[in-house]
């Protein structure tokens, strides 16, 4: 029985550009038209390229952005309508991992001071309390919640360890859902993986939704149970991760993953299929379908005049492609 | 009578001084590289491979001390040139480099061709307009319309950028390019179509690569053989289908072991633990903490051992009898 948490209809986020402050020079259309639906505990990734919107989606959703129009409900509540105490807990119910965990964790504070900002916040009283928590969030984690881990400060741990004090501080408010945005990009390869593992073991644990964001289609599979691929603002498709991969149904899709190639013997041999250009300017975005001016299979008179809408050839894999209409 | 390697680095060591003492970023490091070879140098962060890219371009910050080894080009050792004579004959003529963010190191008020033919009207002392219609050329090769040569860098896509750069790093026709991180402030997509005009150039061109990365995938694309760098030292070198298929070294198996693959099931699987700190490295091996088959043996530094033509490993266990 699907159970939606977070339902997204037509989420637009756009950015006014002035000069000198006060001459309208027109809008970035950053997020521009998005529908999903995000059910309790499930994982999903939003792929795409940096300038997609991926980012956009993200701090939309955390209200950091104000969206110029479309709604997005959590847990049958309107995000729009949050104010005071809702949004409090709305901000209780949604972690953010962020790419860089630096830039994350208070320079000045050590891992416990950090720790239990969230805490007093959201009115956890008690210091036995705090510290009963932070502890169990250090331990679930993987860092163990010796004095030692909790005097640090944060440059004094590694990328991996401070991204894990990020993932605790996410889960010290018991989320329902938790937004990662790029969480292992800036890691190294032996540390990604047991940062994904981590991400998805609590979501699992707990039964927390994940929305995994990254430009990195290699670690979906793995990582996310749905997958949507963005392009300029849109989603031009989404998908349960296997059927995305088996049979991708939009020609971005297409070309990102014959981009992607895994480490092998003989790759250098082999020229890889890259479509020509590069993503469009969001100030003004090509009419029609947004890849249409990279696109190998570009139908004149189709493509570039309408803007296909999201065709299911499959059930639950969707496709904004004019190819797939009537299938 | 063998032939003479095109670069051929014998124990490179770099140092820099900190506050706490010397941090050995480069520790003796051997490579050799033929002509019209592409060799990528992969490790993670901090294992010195930018360190190397920066020594043999002579590119150093202040806090780094004299290298000590040899860097030799066709027989020639460039590291114990005055700097004069480097910069005279070396870079940019014979040896150029391409860096990670070279994108944003443009200068914003010089046109894009300007810079592009820089090495030409610096070094070869071409006219401005010979050394622009040959920009041009070299334009075309790495995939920009020549119409781009007269606008300024912020006129260009990060992507576009890239290339003009590595435009720059082609234009004087060098034996050697160096390739730090090339495509990883990119996108998928960008990324690829750069490989793609690096693998024409290589085998249009005949021109030699050495490509520092991070990325396991990227180092697949361009690699005739490979050098896994660890903690300041290469623990295995190998033909890219020795490496791909059979690595020797512990840390080559569990790193292919834990990189993401789209098309395989298995789960990847981390590597447990983080390197040594360089400023006071343990004795020994010094994966030996994060490895599974860490033998007392271990304490000690391992030989380099020759396992067959042109396959190297720093590790014990080929030799010691231990369980593969």
């Amino acid at each position: 029985m699907r159970q939606p948490l977070l339902v997204v209809k037509g989420l637009q986020t756009h950015f006014e550009l002035r000069q000198w402050g006060f001459l309208r020079l027109g809008s970035v259309r950053a997020l521009d038209g998005v529908d999903f639906t995000l059910d309790a505990g499930e994982s999903a990734a939003v792929v795409g390229e940096s300038g997609c919107g991926k980012s956009t989606l993200a701090r939309t959703l955390l209200g950091i952005y104000r969206p110029t129009a479309g709604e997005a409900w959590f847990a049958g509540q309107s995000l729009a309508r949050l104010q005071g105490r809702a949004l409090k807990e709305y901000r209780a119910r949604v972690g953010y991992v962020q790419q860089d965990p630096y830039g994350a964790l208070p320079p000045f504070m050590t891992v416990r001071r950090a720790l239990a900002e969230p805490l007093i916040i959201h009115g956890v009283r008690g210091r036995a309390e705090r510290e009963r928590r932070i502890a169990a969030a250090l331990e679930e984690v993987g860092l163990g919640a010796s004095p030692e881990v909790q005097e640090s400060y944060p440059h004094q741990l590694s990328g991996g360890q401070q991204q894990r004090v990020v993932i605790a501080r996410a889960l010290l408010l018991r989320p329902r859902l938790i937004i990662a945005d790029e969480p292992v990009s800036m890691l190294d390869a032996s540390v990604r993986v047991e940062i994904l593992d981590l991400l998805q073991r609590v979501q699992t644990e707990h039964g927390i939704a994940l929305l995994y964001i990254t430009h990195d289609l290699s670690t979906v599979r793995h990582y996310a149970q749905r997958v949507m691929v963005m392009y300029a603002g849109r989603l031009a498709e989404q998908a349960p991760v296997e059927s995305l991969l088996a049979r991708p149904q939009h020609p971005y899709s297409e070309a990102l993953l014959a981009a992607l190639v895994d480490p092998e013997a003989g790759n250098a041999d082999q020229e890889r299929q890259v479509p020509q250009g590069e993503p469009p300017n969001l100030l003004n975005p090509p009419a029609g379908c947004r890849f249409h001016p990279r696109c190998p299979k570009f139908m004149a008179g189709t493509c570039d005049r309408k803007e296909p809408p999201a065709f299911e050839p499959f059930s639950g894999h969707l496709a904004a492609c004019w190819l797939r209409r009537g299938q | 009578m063998t032939e003479i390697p095109l670069l051929e680095i014998k124990d490179l060591r770099l140092s820099y001084a900190t506050e706490r003492g010397p941090v050995w970023a480069v520790d003796g490091v051997s490579l050799e590289l033929r002509r019209g070879e592409a060799l990528v140098v992969l490790g993670e962060s901090g294992c010195g491979k930018s360190s190397l890219a920066k020594t043999l371009l002579r590119i150093l910050p202040r806090n780094a001390r004299p290298p000590g080894g040899q860097v030799w080009l066709e027989g020639v050792n460039v590291l114990a040139f005055p700097e004069e004579r480097f910069r005279r004959e070396v870079r940019w003529l014979r040896m150029s480099l391409v860096m990670q963010a070279a994108m944003n190191a443009l200068n914003p008020v010089i046109r894009v061709g300007e810079q592009v033919a820089e090495p030409l009207l610096i070094h070869r002392g071409w006219s401005k307009s010979r050394a622009l219609k040959r920009a041009a050329e070299v334009f075309v090769e790495v995939g920009i319309a020549p119409a781009f040569l007269s606008r300024y860098p912020h006129e260009l896509s990060g992507g576009m950028r890239q290339r003009a750069v590595l435009a720059m790093a082609l234009i004087a026709e060098p034996d050697l390019v160096i390739l730090d991180e090339p495509t990883s402030a990119l996108d998928v997509l960008t990324q690829a179509s750069i490989m793609n005009v690096l693998k024409r150039i290589k085998r249009e061109r005949g021109t030699s690569f050495v490509l520092i990365t991070h990325d396991v995938a990227t180092s697949s694309e361009l690699a005739d053989r490979v050098a896994l760098m660890y903690a300041g030292q290469v623990v295995e070198e190998a033909s890219a289908t020795t490496f791909f298929r059979q690595p020797a070294h512990p840390y080559s198996r569990l790193l292919m072991a834990a990189v993401p693959r789209l098309h395989q099931r298995e789960k990847p699987v981390g590597i447990a633990g983080r390197p040594p700190s360089l400023l006071d490295p343990p004795p020994g091996c010094r994966f030996a903490a994060r490895c599974p088959h860490n033998s007392p043996a271990c304490a000690q530094d391992p030989e380099v051992i020759e396992l067959a033509d042109r396959h190297r490993v720093r590790c014990w266990l080929p030799v010691g009898g231990g369980v593969p």
